[in-house]
């Protein structure tokens, strides 16, 4: 048995009757990325040491008698986005390659304090703009199913180091898919809650509007324990969800029988690839087959929203990085006289292109001038993509769709032409636009066995329907028990194989 | 001939004890940056959450400035950039000032005038820089304190309704005086918790059209906006007297040399690219919030103004200096209702007395040892007889130098009057003895010179004598 293989959910209970230590699951953990992460390149920022040490101290409370917390022991990957106190963070960009934040963000604040053990920081897209994790200013991340191809993104490292079990569970950000499609690509579990579900406090800002924490893990339940540890109300945060939440793990019922499951027909256009298609239609059978009653919906406003996402999430993003200035953090340019220039000439070598691009773009939508014919237009999209969605729940209680037009693709493939790059979050964008919940789950696989997602989407804060379907279809699913051959990658043994 | 049209934008740092958006204290005088967090500096991933005070101080301030409080507002961003800007926008309010639509009442030589008020709004304050050799372009290094950054601020912009530099300083006098009255700022123009900018431009009389605007910056002082436009009318009419136009110019004030300096010339507007501020939810002002703020409001000075003038009978003068701060007119009131005289004689001896001593010692209202109570107890003194008027005014000194009771002043230095006839007469025939001439030329028609006899009593019982009396008996004794 491999230790790091497991879920969440089978490890923590042996951790907590004692059958593993904390010190051995931490242990397996470091020895898989030391032995494979130089191929995968997960990783900004492993912090084993500091892992190690926690393990030793969580086993001593644990020898002392002390009842194990919920996580107890559960070595976690977080985004490089997401603030860590003591822990470099970079959002992958040369502009916070040396920053060090003193505080933590509220969901890994949550996370320590439940037990888990932050493994380390995972490869992004720069500031999580992008979709294959290539916009990276460290290195680009490879997909542990083929090292050739992306694993997605923005967050693309934490979803290789879950399938290539370099971390049990990792959190990653989703501001227009950067969780659900880098999990269809990786195939494994990734949720993007509603919007204020979970804290943002300490999530570094791309479109603030649009931002979400979430889970991403190898399978629903895990999703489930992962969700309900961070997510929950934080007065850091004055777009926090307020209201009560329920205990996720419970609502993981196989019963979908009469459930509605909406198909958005915008969702099935010439954009879909014939395996994804595919993949798709054979995920709506076995819902049929479950007792679900599926029906086609149609969302019009939906063939706007890429465009509509593109010019909000530019204009967030031009006003929230213009904080990094090289006055009083991160890069600072050398060379010039006066600290006006030093502001602009440390944005300008700290930033890469993806990153100027939509800076650039976001500053002209802003512009009064252009203002009401973007910016003010694409708020009106988004207003009318949130009206769709809310009519459509009044029929259904979710809604279906692949997560990405196509698997993962080649590394380099689109990196030329950022509109092709940007096509790949069509699927995805709509949930950001409304602050609806989706999750995408492994589906099948194309016939070079790259995994295919489905999504699902539900009504605001109806995370528990969201969940009860994606654990009915997994469970009369085989897909997620499917582990990628890392072994071929490495001469070494990959590590991790323990017997307990 | 030329009116001047005078619009005033202020900003006064809110009196709250955390900043707008963070926890941070809004201390003055901490040592540079130590008054900072994450929020505050701008640091990734940080978020601001509301201070509630704030709302509520900008609530109160729009209701007394009578304007309409906004029910559904919101923040926005202004970008720009600016090292002591932290995150490079200020959080603000554009689009939904927290108010809106409102006036002040100011007299101005004896007449009422009104200005109104377009919008009062709340944001965020910014940084301080230190350049090292003055402009941010020439200098070595620039220093950055960020103890300021996000205290908050309220922006309070009249309509162009103002037509004289005299009107101006009135105008922002009754603003001081009403935000210090509602006690939500300090609004001290030396540690820059007020600081106004200033829009002016000149047109014939009579004329409704608007002229080429000039901005005045630097203004350290009311009166340094006052001259200033008095600068500006002149200067402008000059221009456009010699056939010359008026350019849309930012100027500066030049307090040394008493003119106004041109910094750059506006060519167009800048583009701040205002937006929504995303990271806070909309701002529900529910009316029953408004009500309660409402309750809670003082009553105003210009109310009160006028209720001086209907209850007390004062007159407008003594009325207006009287309710120049909420602290002195509530110290006129308390000695009134403890004393059973007029309320003139109260104001004549507040006005006096009492303003010329705390002005000669350099002290507030706040700090006076004198208590309205021991006002009213030595004015009753005075009624008595017990003492004389003359002897207060040094009772009245030692009070206030002091902060002992008048009778008790009074017993320790034996200063109750003398109205014993039979021990006046005494002292009246000793200095009529001791100056026999000039009685002699009293009793010849030179009545003037009982004065000096007078002083000669007064000075002999160290000013002690009932000098009513004293004059009485004198005429008395020359007559006879
Ligand atoms: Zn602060």
């Amino acid at each position: 048995m491999r230790l790091n293989e497991l879920k969440a959910h089978e490890l923590l209970p042996m951790i907590r009757r004692k059958e593993v230590s904390v010190e051995e699951v931490v242990a397996a953990i470091l020895h898989r990325i030391s032995a494979i992460d130089s191929k995968i390149r997960a990783y900004i920022t492993v912090a084993g040491e500091e892992a190690l040490k926690k393990a030793k101290e969580a086993d001593a409370r644990l020898a002392g008698g002390e009842p194990a917390r919920p996580l107890e022991g559960l070595p976690v990957a977080i985004k490089d986005n997401i603030c860590t106190q003591g822990l470099r963070t970079t959002a992958a960009s040369r502009f916070l390659e040396g920053f060090t934040p003193f505080y933590d963000a509220t969901v890994v604040e949550r996370l320590k304090d439940k037990g888990a053990i932050i493994i380390g920081k995972t490869n992004l897209d720069e500031f999580a703009m992008g979709s294959s994790t290539e916009n990276s200013a460290m290195f680009p991340t490879r997909n542990p199913w083929d090292l050739k191809r992306v694993p997605g993104g923005s967050s693309g490292g934490s979803a290789a180091s879950v399938i290539a079990g370099e971390a049990v569970c990792a959190l990653g950000s989703d501001t227009g898919g950067s969780i659900r499609q880098p999990a269809s690509f990786c195939g494994i579990v990734g949720l993007k809650p509603s919007y204020g579900l979970v804290s943002r406090y300490g999530l570094i800002g791309y479109a603030s509007s649009m931002d979400h924490i979430g889970p991403m893990t190898r399978d629903v339940r895990d999703c489930a324990l992962i969700l309900g540890a961070i997510a929950g109300y934080d007065s850091k945060d004055s777009q926090s969800y307020p209201g009560e939440l329920p205990d996720y793990t419970e609502c993981l019922v196989p019963d979908i029988k009469g459930m509605k499951v909406g198909v958005p027909k915008e969702y099935l256009d010439e954009g879909l690839s014939g395996t994804v298609r595919d993949a798709f239609m054979k995920a709506l059978d076995k819902l049929e087959e479950l007792g679900a009653k599926v029906v086609e919906v149609s969302m019009p406003s939906l063939k706007h929203s890429l465009a509509a996402y593109y010019v909000i999430s530019s204009a967030e993003a031009s006003s929230n990085l213009a904080r990094f200035d090289g006055v009083r953090y991160g890069y600072r340019a050398t060379g010039s006289d006066d600290s006006m220039t030093m502001m602009a000439m440390s944005r300008g070598e700290g930033f890469g292109p993806e990153v100027k691009r939509r800076i650039v773009l976001g500053t002209y939508v802003l512009s009064a001038e252009n203002y009401d014919k973007y910016f003010g237009e694409a708020l009106r999209v988004r207003s009318l993509v949130t009206r769709d969605f809310r009519e459509v729940f009044e029929v259904c209680d979710c809604l279906v769709g692949p997560t990405s037009p196509t698997v993962a693709f080649e590394a380099g493939e689109k990196t030329r032409d950022p509109l092709e790059m940007y096509l790949s979050d069509v699927y995805t964008v709509p949930p950001n636009l409304a602050g609806i919940p989706g999750v995408s789950i492994p589906c099948g696989f194309d016939e070079e066995g790259m995994p295919i997602g489905l999504q699902i989407m539900a009504r605001q804060y109806n995370e528990e329907a969201l969940l009860r379907a994606a654990y009915a279809f997994e469970q009369a699913t085989e897909f997620h028990k499917r582990n990628p051959e890392i072994e071929k990658y490495t001469k070494e043994p990959a590590g991790g194989e323990m017997s307990v | 001939m030329f009116e001047p049209v005078i619009g005033i934008e202020v900003h006064v740092q809110l009196k709250t004890e955390s900043k707008l958006f963070c926890p941070c204290s809004t201390r003055f005088d901490a040592p540079p940056n130590s008054n900072t967090c994450p929020v505050c500096l701008g640091l990734p991933g940080a978020l601001p959450v509301l201070n509630k005070k704030a709302i509520e101080y900008g609530i109160k301030t729009s209701l007394a400035l009578n304007c309409r409080v906004t029910e559904s507002s919101r923040f926005d961003r202004k970008n720009y950039f600016y090292p002591d800007l932290s995150k490079n926008y200020q959080i603000t309010q554009n689009a939904f000032p927290i108010g809106a639509d409102g006036y002040i009442d100011v007299v101005v030589d004896g007449t009422e005038r009104r200005v109104r008020i377009k919008r009062v709004h709340l944001e965020e304050d910014a940084g301080k820089s230190v350049h090292e050799g003055g402009t941010i372009t020439g200098a070595a290094y620039s220093l950055e304190d960020y103890n300021r950054a996000g205290v908050p601020l309220l922006e309070i912009v009249s309509e162009p309704d103002i037509r004289s530099p005299k009107e101006a300083y009135e105008y922002l006098l009754m603003l001081r005086r009403i935000l210090l009255y509602l006690g939500v700022s300090d609004c001290k123009m030396e540690e820059g918790s007020l600081r106004c900018d200033v829009n002016i431009s000149i047109r014939p009389k009579g004329s409704d059209k608007f002229g080429t605007q000039v901005e005045l910056k630097n203004l350290n002082s009311f009166r340094a906006v006052e001259r200033s436009l008095e600068y500006e009318v002149r200067r402008q009419s000059d221009v456009v007297a010699n056939g010359g136009e008026v350019v849309r110019e930012t100027r500066h004030w030049d307090e040394a040399s008493q003119v106004t300096v041109s910094m750059r010339l506006k060519e167009r507007a800048e583009d701040y690219r205002y937006f929504p501020e995303p990271d806070l939810p909309k701002l529900k002002i529910e009316k029953a919030w408004v009500e309660e703020v409402k309750t809670t409001l003082p009553e105003l000075p210009g109310a009160r103004r006028m209720r001086f003038i209907s209850d007390y009978e004062l007159p407008q003068y003594d009325a207006a200096l009287l309710t120049d701060t909420r602290e002195l007119a509530d110290y006129f009131e308390a000695a009134v209702r403890e004393y059973d005289g007029s309320a003139k004689t109260v104001s004549n001896w507040i006005m006096g007395e009492l303003l010329r001593l705390m002005n000669a010692t350099g002290t507030e209202i706040g700090e006076v040892k004198v208590s309205p109570g021991d006002l009213a107890d030595m004015l009753k003194m005075i009624d008595k007889g017990t003492i004389s008027g003359k002897i207060a005014k040094t009772v009245f000194e030692e009070m206030f130098a002091e902060g002992k009771s008048p009778e008790v002043i009074v017993k320790e230095k034996g200063l109750v009057q003398i109205a014993d006839e039979d021990e006046l007469l005494r002292i009246v025939d000793q200095v009529i003895g001791e100056n026999q001439e000039v009685a002699d030329e009293i009793k010849a028609g030179k009545d003037k010179a009982i004065g000096f006899l007078v002083g000669q009593v007064m000075k002999l019982t160290r000013g002690r004598a009932n000098p009513k009396m004293v004059n009485e008996l004198l005429r008395q004794r020359l007559s006879q």
